[in-house]
């Protein structure tokens, strides 16, 4: 059921869409290290799509390819139908595809509120001049930008530390102050890398919830990197598997789960 | 009150209004030096050049005159007319912005994630280029910069203020052009402030100076920032020119004001909007009581050095700078 060419609806009454998203044949090194060997996959409108894999496998360059991060010597990006010129990361998240970070990259002397409106800065239209000359217009504009990001800010439960400087919050809030910024957005694809590591279960529990919800409630589409198979197996309808830079799996999480290629690279490891 | 005591206010005063063009000049090495680490050696160069356009615009004086006479033979200096003083401000002020369009796109983009001292080196040859093209454009001849600012001793505050001391006591002496500038350089200030504070590109600016990967991510161009706080730090230079060049005219010395801002981020931190601000006024407050009480003891002209060695005093014990954090490191 997973081949049909413009969608299919997931056990829980989800629709999957089309593609959205293609990688063809990405090769990409760093001098003599071979990060991603040939790779070929796809993401579809609205679904979860995982990337797995043991430590190094190339998960996070494949992440940064997608969000013009990382260049890659050969391949191909499609998006929405048309082959991408290669293009700068701020190009990128002009283009709706919006990011978090393996190692938290955030605004960390300027507030949650400001942290999470800096997301909001590819939807501001008016420029500078205008801001310069018509005060009264560029107030209204961050006014109606300030009421959407509130909304993110309740929806992610962070209410609570709206004014407080980013640099001071603890690990796990950091983590949510990020993915509330990416989603302030609105991107028609979310990049996700790692959003639980280094999480205590119940801020996992969390944090798979809002991952759900965002899914759910505004259709995105998401890509996610993710060490804990209980989480992949949970939250995501299909599963890329990587293995020093080559894919080695590809499928459901039950397809993937009975690979034994991936079983063998993986799961075998993490589970013995 | 006794004579002495108000001769120190007036001292006080005088250092302040000193001290508000040292901030200025040190606020637009903290804009570029936040944005991109770079230190910008080349700021005071800018607010020379800044000046000298400003001049030659004003005076209608064709630009590269020299190189054109000696090519073609030609005898032009002047086109002949003369452009009000805020119009050639506004064209002065398209012209820094395109300069700073100019350092980015043929210099500083080129050397991203380089060493910061391949970047001051950098700025180093810029201050040296932009100083030989402000001599080839307009010529090395001291000039009198004349923007209509009111020049000469307050008399108003020295007749209201003569009752408070003695018959030797004649009021404050203030110069008029000291009290314009202080009030040009605080709209300054507050402007910048509420343009860094308030506009999304004054957030992009704060995003891309606290960390670069995350302000690509959120889709800003780096360039575009680079560009930016180029430009603001040659408003702030084309500022702080047109004010100590209607002091002391507009010549070579003036780009050396760049010294003067040296200590005053030594003092404030390089990163600090209000430390540059403070540092400058304490600096100036500073040199000026010191000449004026220990300066006689010691036969005078402290104002050269005094800012340097209260800057390296405080460097050895808060070399953080006034408002910045203290740097502990993680072992
Ligand atoms: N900027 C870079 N410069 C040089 N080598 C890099 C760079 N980024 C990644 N690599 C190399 O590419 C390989 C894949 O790294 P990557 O970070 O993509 O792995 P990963 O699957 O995300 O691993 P982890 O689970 O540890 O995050 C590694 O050998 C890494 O050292
Ligand atoms: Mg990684």
């Amino acid at each position: 059921m997973k081949d049909m060419a413009d969608g299919y609806i997931t056990e829980d009454g989800r629709k999957i869409g089309g593609v959205m998203m293609e990688m063809k044949n990405i090769t990409l090194r760093f001098g003599g290290v071979v990060a991603i060997k040939d790779i070929s996959f796809d993401i579809r409108e609205g679904e979860i799509r995982a990337i797995i894999g043991p430590n190094g496998a190339g998960k996070s360059s494949m992440l940064n390819v997608i969000s013009g991060f990382y260049h890659p010597q050969e391949g191909e990006v499609w998006f929405h139908g048309s082959k991408r010129p290669s293009m700068k990361p701020y190009q990128v998240a002009q283009q709706g595809i919006a990011r978090t970070f393996q190692n938290i990259a955030l605004f960390e002397g300027m507030t949650v509120l400001d942290n999470v409106m800096t997301g909001r800065l590819t939807h501001m239209k008016t420029n500078m001049l205008q801001q310069a000359l018509w005060w009264g217009k560029a107030q209204a504009e961050e006014t109606a930008q300030r009421e959407k990001v509130e909304k993110i800010i309740d929806f992610l439960e962070i209410q609570h530390i709206r004014k407080t400087p980013v640099g001071r919050l603890p690990y796990g809030l950091k983590k949510r102050v990020e993915l509330a910024r990416a989603l302030a957005a609105e991107p028609k694809l979310l990049l996700l890398d790692e959003p639980m590591a280094g999480m205590n279960v119940e801020e996992k529990e969390d944090m798979s919830r809002f991952i759900l919800d965002v899914n759910d409630e505004f259709g995105t589409t998401i890509a996610l990197i993710e060490h804990d198979m209980g989480v992949v197996m949970d939250l995501s309808d299909r599963v890329v598997v990587m293995d020093y830079g080559k894919k080695i799996g590809d499928g459901t999480p039950d397809e993937v789960r009975n690979n034994q290629d991936v079983i063998d690279a993986y799961l075998g490891v993490a589970h013995d | 009150m006794t004579d002495q005591f108000l001769f120190g206010v007036e001292v006080v005063l005088n250092g302040l209004m000193a001290g508000v063009l040292y901030a200025l000049v040190a606020l637009g090495f903290v804009l570029i030096f936040k944005a991109s680490g770079i230190f910008n050696y080349a700021q005071g160069v800018m607010a020379l050049f800044a000046a000298l356009t400003l001049v030659g615009i004003m005076e209608g004086q064709v630009p590269f005159a020299h190189l054109i006479n000696a090519i073609f033979g030609t005898e032009i200096h002047h086109f002949g007319w003369h452009v009000p003083a805020l119009a050639a401000i506004l064209l002065t002020m398209v012209l820094m912005v395109f300069f700073a369009w100019a350092v980015n796109h043929f210099v500083m983009r080129h050397l991203v994630n380089q060493e910061p001292i391949i970047l001051f080196m950098a700025t180093i040859g810029l201050a040296y280029f932009l100083e030989g093209v402000g001599d080839l454009m307009w010529g090395s001849e001291i000039k009198k910069l004349d923007v209509g600012l009111p020049q000469g001793a307050s008399f108003w505050i020295e007749e209201n203020t003569a009752f408070l001391g003695s018959e030797n006591f004649f009021g404050f002496f203030i110069d008029q052009l000291d009290i314009v500038a202080t009030l040009v350089a605080a709209v300054l200030v507050v402007a910048l402030v509420a343009f860094a504070q308030y506009t999304k590109q004054g957030r992009a600016m704060r995003a891309v100076a606290d960390d670069h990967q995350a302000a690509l991510s959120v889709g800003i161009s780096l360039n575009f920032i680079w560009v930016l706080v180029w430009s603001l730090a040659g408003f702030v230079a084309l500022v702080a020119g047109i004010m100590w060049g209607a002091k002391s005219g507009v010549q070579f010395s003036l780009s050396l004001i760049a010294l003067k801002a040296l200590p005053v981020l030594m003092l404030g931190g390089f990163t600090s909007i209000p430390g540059a601000i403070v540092g400058g006024l304490i600096i100036g407050v500073g040199e000026k009581l010191f000449e004026f009480t220990i300066g006689p003891m010691i036969g005078g002209a402290t104002e050269n050095w005094f800012a340097y060695v209260l800057a390296l005093l405080f460097l050895v014990f808060r070399p953080q700078g006034l408002f910045g954090e203290k740097i502990i490191e993680r072992v």
